[in-house]
């Protein structure tokens, strides 16, 4: 019995068990279906084991898509639940789990995916390169964020969600105060995932330190490349400060130490230290890449080279700088003093400049611009305002004093929504659907696309505009409740609507998928939006080896300039080709991982050991293991070449 | 695959040099990891609850035997990839297994030191320092111990294999990675216990 008890959630509710059974019978119905279809070798040997860029960044999309929806389910009960004053829809224990997943699995399981699904699938492509510097610890990136998302979303049917949110604060979140298993999940899901990002860190570095095509120098890589360089530099400094944190957190919880407690010489406040020292970069590893897209998909569709390109390198190295030096302004009101909280509200002040500049340099690509009014250009011109009223509520923020009266409101609520989402989100809209005729082969359909972009786009503000009022009037966040005298009950109503709307939009993208994947034309050029950089100049669909001869840059723009200007992109005669081997390890190795993770989270220890030999048994067959790949000679890379289209010489 | 003569042998082919690249990225990672513990520790250093402090338990005979064990087996690993260079696998094997050896023993001294802590009242669970005085260690003699397997599979495959451009890469590879954990050991042993003793 006492078994039983230990897997049994402890909130139950009918929402939960109606999910466990949807679950199951959701991963009978896969099994079923794959099995029916006789697909398990197809799977194994085209997904599971592939150590290919391109379907590594697929599978990070999918994945990123399906949490998505995860964490806006959460969102859209939140504000069911807050959109009338004393609802009963959920109790106070039910909206602490809730609001907690909704942080997690959106900042960590969502957006970090759908950055490094972009960043995967394109990078690669934009400097001209075969694949990533390490293909297969590319896959086990991809696995370890996999097995680790999954880890997480099993905390709510097995043993309960974690309910200190999604910054875990302790005292909150230590055993005396969460004693349920939900923050052992955290702690363990978030460490697993964090592991993958950093090894992707650093592929992306090297890959692109190391493997641009012959010509392109630094000044010469596109927006997107340098957002991405600078952002995995960033990962590999902020990862490990979040390694020990939630090391240290998992010891205070699963061995008795005494990091965060209260007792015996413990220190929350260096947990939220530690937790921001890293979460604040970790801002600006969301922004950045989308910071790059944006410079992508507003040249191509304003027709004009970007405005002030090496203005906006320096603006987002000096953005990576600033993001290390301001964590402390997410808790100015916990005492630090005056003088500490000057500094960092200076420097927090302070990011506002090299963004302001970047803000500018999208406007004067505009101006003078011959602009389409495509899907991706809707996103990055909606981007703009909403995402400057965001910013500029936060310098609003960043003063320490004024900070008094907004912290811990909807104002803040308010704020980090309407940065993160036109920043991130209508970024990854943007970008999904510019390289998605890259990826797939067709379009996605434009005016289903509108649709959804001003569904989105409405639906934010609508959301996130009256928090600032009730924030303002004082509206704490994280409030499963409120009276009625409050008045709060009118703006917590609107924003309910604008939630509704968002979900409608994001209901309308999936259906746009499924409509283009049965409607669209498959009669597409390699080049459909007559775009600027190197991924367009390889064919549609990308085959397995990107480039059948290695690109020659001599600008910022090769690839156009091989459009308009006769520059010769290909140069040269067709080789053989060296292609690295597909590998099961990583896949094995990750879900050992996962066995790992869910034996610590329930202190199971003999499975615990167990899981930590098969570990260390994948690296010992890994350092044994000669595997030189193989190589696609010429003809076969010839006809791979007028098969789709016409040889590229 | 193609080798570059005029280059040393670890550097020979173009995955080589990704590798070592890659590797020095790693160790960035890694330096971040151990300057949080080194905030982290000096944070607590001096919130010992009703436990004992740092000059309660420290005792300065086994750490210099310790350092020295180690500063040791970093310059043999130094002695190991000269003798690689002048591709002397017999050598190689030799500086290689003393480097191990001198490892091993560090490790011992370790356990010992880890299990007089505990015997002295100061486990994981006493106070805040000791908390974050036996995680300190404890990941830097985790490393060590993972050092001591990796550089194993190492020696086996030179010994089986020869000195190839494989096998040279990933010898370069680990010693870098020995080096970064004597200078670990360092600050370890001058901010830990030489600052923690006076």
């Amino acid at each position: 019995m006492d078994f039983f008890d230990r897997f049994a959630i402890p909130h139950p509710s009918p929402v939960i068990y109606a999910s466990m059974v949807a679950i199951t019978l959701t991963l009978v119905a896969i099994v079923a279906g794959v099995t029916y279809t006789k697909k398990w070798g197809y799977l194994w040997r085209e997904w599971l084991t592939t150590v290919d860029h391109k379907r590594i960044g697929m599978m990070y999309l999918i994945s990123a898509l399906l949490m998505l929806f995860r964490g806006g389910a959460d969102a859209i009960m939140m504000r069911a639940q807050t959109a009338l004053p004393e609802n009963t829809l959920l109790d106070s224990q039910h909206y602490n789990e809730i609001f907690t997943t909704h942080g997690v699995v959106m900042i960590i399981f969502m957006a970090m995916a759908f950055i490094m699904a972009l960043m995967n699938f394109v990078v690669p492509l934009q400097i001209g390169a075969r694949d990533v510097a390490f293909p297969r610890l590319n896959a086990l990136s991809f696995w370890l964020y996999f097995w680790g998302a999954m880890l997480f979303n099993i905390s709510f049917v097995i043993g309960g969600s974690p309910d200190a949110g999604w910054t875990s604060y302790f005292p909150l979140a230590g055993n005396e105060f969460s004693q349920s298993v939900g923050t052992n999940y955290y702690m363990i899901a978030i460490q697993i995932a964090g592991l993958g990002t950093l090894i992707t860190g650093i592929n992306f570095i090297v890959t692109i330190l190391k493997m641009r095509a012959p010509g392109m120098t630094l000044m010469k890589m596109p927006m997107f490349t340098w957002s991405a360089l600078i952002t995995n530099l960033i990962i590999v400094f902020a990862f490990p400060v979040l390694t020990v944190a939630l090391a240290m957190g998992t010891i205070d919880r699963l061995f008795g130490g005494n990091f965060f407690t209260t007792t015996d010489g413990g220190m929350d406040m260096l947990w939220a230290n530690l937790f921001w020292v890293w979460g604040h970069p970790e801002v600006y590893i969301l922004i950045l890449p989308a910071f790059g897209i944006y410079s992508e998909i507003i040249p191509t569709f304003a027709r004009r080279n970007l405005y002030g390109y090496k203005s906006m390198v320096a603006s987002i190295v000096l953005i990576s700088v600033l993001s290390f030096v301001v964590w402390v302004h997410h808790f100015f009101t916990m005492g630090q003093g005056a003088m500490v909280n000057s500094i960092f509200s200076i420097t927090t002040m302070a990011i506002a400049i090299p963004t302001g500049i970047k803000i500018f340099n999208w406007l004067f690509t505009l101006w003078k611009g011959k602009i389409t009014i495509t899907v991706p250009m809707l996103y990055s011109l909606g981007f703009i305002p909403i995402f400057t009223i965001g910013g500029v509520t936060g310098v609003m923020l960043g003063m320490s004093a004024a900070d008094y009266q907004y912290h811990n409101t909807m104002f803040l609520v308010a704020h980090f929504h309407l940065v993160i989402i036109p920043g991130v989100v209508f970024a990854m809209l943007a970008g999904l659907t510019y390289w998605w005729p890259k990826m797939f082969g067709f379009m996605l359909n434009e005016r289903i696309g509108k649709l959804s972009f001003w569904l989105i786009s409405i639906g934010t503000c609508v959301a996130f505009f009256p928090m600032f009022i009730s924030g303002l009037d004082g509206q704490a966040r994280r409030m499963y409740t409120y009276s009625e005298a409050t008045g709060f009950g009118i703006w917590n109503m609107i924003s309910f609507v604008g939630a509704i709307m968002l979900a409608a939009g994001f209901v309308t993208i999936v259906y746009n998928i499924y409509y283009s994947t049965r409607y669209a034309s498959r009669d597409i050029s390699s080049d459909p939006w007559d775009a600027r950089s190197l991924e367009w100049a390889t064919h549609t669909p990308v085959p397995d080896y990107n480039f059948a001869i290695t690109p020659q840059v001599n600008s910022s723009e090769a690839f156009w300039d091989s459009k308009k200007n006769g520059h010769k992109l290909f140069p040269g005669e067709y080789k053989e080709i060296h292609m690295p081997n597909n590998s099961g390890v990583p896949f094995i190795m990750s879900a050992i991982f996962f066995v790992l993770g869910f034996a610590l989270v329930f202190s199971i220890w003999i499975l615990a050991v167990i899981a930590l030999l098969g570990i260390f048994a994948c690296l010992a067959h890994r350092s044994f293991e000669q595997d030189h790949g193989y190589h696609i000679p010429v003809e076969e890379v010839k006809e791979t070449e007028e098969k789709l289209g016409g040889a590229r010489q | 695959m193609k080798v570059d003569q005029t280059k040393p042998l670890e550097y020979s082919t173009e995955q080589n040099n990704l590798n070592i690249l890659g590797f020095w990225m790693f160790l960035g990672a890694e330096i971040m990891l151990f300057a949080t513990l080194f905030a982290s520790y000096f944070t607590l250093e001096g919130r010992t609850g009703s436990g004992p402090s740092g000059s309660e338990i420290f005792e300065i005979m086994p750490v210099i035997f310790e350092t020295f064990i180690l500063l040791t087996s970093s310059f043999t690993i130094g002695l190991g990839v000269h003798a690689m260079r002048l591709m002397n696998k017999k050598a190689t094997i030799a500086f290689f297994s003393i480097t191990l050896l001198l490892g091993l023993a560090f490790v011992g001294f370790e356990v010992v030191e880890f299990f007089t802590y505990i015997e002295e009242g100061a486990a994981l669970q006493t106070s805040a320092f000791t908390s974050i005085l036996l995680s300190t260690l404890g990941t830097h003699g985790a490393h060590v111990t993972f050092g001591l397997f990796w550089g194993l599979f190492i020696l086996i495959q030179i010994k089986k294999r020869g000195l190839t451009p494989e096998t040279a890469n990933k010898s370069f590879i680990f010693s870098l990675y020995w080096h970064f954990l004597d200078v670990v050991w360092i600050f370890i042993f001058s901010f830990v216990y030489l600052k923690g003793m006076m």
